[in-house]
């Protein structure tokens, strides 16, 4: 697993520690490795939204959970869902593995530009400023 | 954790977590050895603890196939001594200690007029004028205040939690961790719930063949000041079997499988011992104790609702305080704990459901924030060592 404190510039960020990174015209949504390193060991992932569902910037579409806890997934930007990642379904773990790849959740086709997300370096930022 | 899940890094706000205001927060003596160790430190009950190092799995998995070493030095320690220390203790707790040897450890609950439960404790009878009561830290202080007054004029009282560490070394490997320590008894002798005085690595402690994991293993009560060594002497003896330190995480799947309960969860002041299905060390033949009266009433008029386990039979995870609902969706109990067993591979729980629908196979639904999702009663415990 790669360290908590890592950070991938090619991607924007929300401070409750969702990714989004471009990828032609969607953006693929995942957590990162600090959400993984705090869940531990994750054990299910349930989306609330399938493919052609809307998603609002800030609302949850789905949770994530951990052999101990329970967290809310949040969308970073409004859009429609163009792919979700049938792969988590039967293989959870894969967020543990790869956090920045395989472990991404859905794609959104965004209504919106991503000038709101944190970009790396204000991420990185606000992690140095969260602790565990 | 309580109420609606939030952001993604829950575990500094999870239910281990207390409340998580800048309240001044108690270390146990091996608080720097956590840190080394790369410990996530959480407040539980007014602790800074460790709620897991290497991850919950791996270190469930330890214990289970292994051995693991836990600190548990938050638990409060009472001692109750004078001729009248046994009786006095006797009349406060739900099981029978006066049927115990010397020498023996009891798991008890500790009721109310009402009959329902104020703590879980193990009760060491040392002699009939000397017992120690462990109760959990959570309810330290209100057990040491019920504890006191009762003594008071009966027989000595005086709480030694500040003074006593507690460590805990579990899984099948634990006894021949010990015997590589170097300890002063012979293991053979210590029979499950004995304990006797002694030392281990040449700290002097106390040496119980308790636990709350569903493995065999031993609890070692020792001075605060010596905790660092016994602790360190341990890891390096179990070095070679793979031992690891085990946080609170683990601590509390462990005990799930093995369907122990836990204060707060399965049992509090709305459960009585009963309905928890801990009738077990309910003895009311006894002479008269706090709650008899209320328990047997409970007793006579027939029980309302009971504890079951679960297991999850769709996809979901069952968690404390969400609905359990009947086959027709309606809600009908709660669940009081649950989550993935890695041990079994599988997600379980436990939880209150009315009497005439606890039978072993039935099925019902758990409403996982808002999802109904089904599962169905199986025996417990989950797991059980062979």
């Amino acid at each position: 697993m790669s360290s908590p404190k890592e950070v991938k510039n090619d991607r924007k960020y929300t401070k409750d520690h969702e990714w989004a990174l471009s990828e032609g015209n969607e953006l693929l949504v995942g957590i990162t490795a600090f959400a993984v390193d705090a869940l531990g060991d994750i054990t299910l992932v349930s989306l609330d939204v399938k493919v052609g569902d809307s998603v609002s910037a800030g609302k949850n579409f789905g949770t994530i959970e951990s052999v101990k806890t329970l967290s809310d997934l949040f969308a970073p930007v409004s859009g429609k869902v163009t792919r979700i990642n049938g792969a988590l379904e039967e293989h959870p773990e894969l967020i543990n593995e790869d956090p920045w790849g395989k472990g991404w959740m859905i794609a959104i086709a965004p209504e919106a530009s991503t000038g709101e997300l944190l970009d790396a370096q204000s991420y990185a930022d606000h992690l140095s400023h969260s602790d565990h | 954790m309580g109420g609606a899940a939030s952001c993604l890094v829950p575990l500094s706000r999870s239910r281990y977590a207390g409340s998580v205001s800048d309240e001044l927060l108690s270390r146990t003596p091996l608080y720097e050895q956590h840190v080394a160790l790369g410990a996530r430190l959480v407040p539980f009950a007014g602790w800074e603890m460790p709620i897991q190092y290497k991850g919950i799995s791996v270190e469930h998995q330890a214990v289970r196939e292994r051995v693991g070493l836990f600190d548990v030095s938050h638990m409060g320690e009472l001692e109750l001594r004078g001729p009248r220390a046994l009786s006095l203790v006797n009349s406060l707790i739900t099981n029978d200690i006066a049927r115990a040897a010397d020498g023996q450890a009891t798991y008890t609950c500790c009721c109310n007029d009402a009959g329902t439960v104020l703590d879980d404790l193990i009760v060491y009878r040392r002699a009939t004028d000397d017992v120690l009561v462990v109760c959990n830290a959570s309810n330290r202080a209100k057990i040491s205040a019920h504890f006191a007054a009762a003594a008071r004029g009966v027989c000595e009282f005086e709480d030694v939690s500040d003074k006593t560490a507690l460590l805990a070394l579990q899984g099948p490997q634990a006894l021949s961790v010990l015997q590589r320590a170097g300890v002063s008894l012979d293991l053979g002798t210590l029979k499950t719930f004995r304990f006797a005085p002694g030392s281990v690595a040449g700290v002097s402690c106390v040496i119980a063949r308790t636990g709350y994991t569903g493995e065999d293993g031993v609890e070692l009560f020792c001075g605060w000041g010596s905790a660092v060594a016994l602790w360190d002497a341990l890891l390096r003896a179990g070095k070679d079997a793979g031992i690891e330190p085990i946080g609170l995480g683990a601590r509390d799947t462990l005990r799930l499988d093995a369907r122990l309960s836990l204060y707060g969860n399965e049992i509090d002041e709305t459960t009585n011992p009963l309905e928890a299905g801990l009738g077990w060390v309910v003895k009311l033949d006894k002479p008269d104790f706090k709650g008899k009266a209320a328990l047997v009433a409970v007793k006579e008029r027939g029980l309302h609702r009971i504890l079951v386990g679960f297991e999850m039979t769709g996809r979901g995870i069952a968690r404390h305080g969400y609905p359990l609902c009947d086959s027709e969706g309606k809600e009908f109990g709660l669940c009081t704990s649950g989550g993935p067993s890695p041990t079994l591979g599988k997600s379980i729980g436990l939880g209150y459901v009315p009497l005439a629908s606890s039978a072993i196979g039935s099925e019902l639904w758990v409403d996982c924030r808002g999802k109904k999702i089904p599962a169905r009663i199986v025996k417990t415990p989950f797991y059980k060592r062979k």
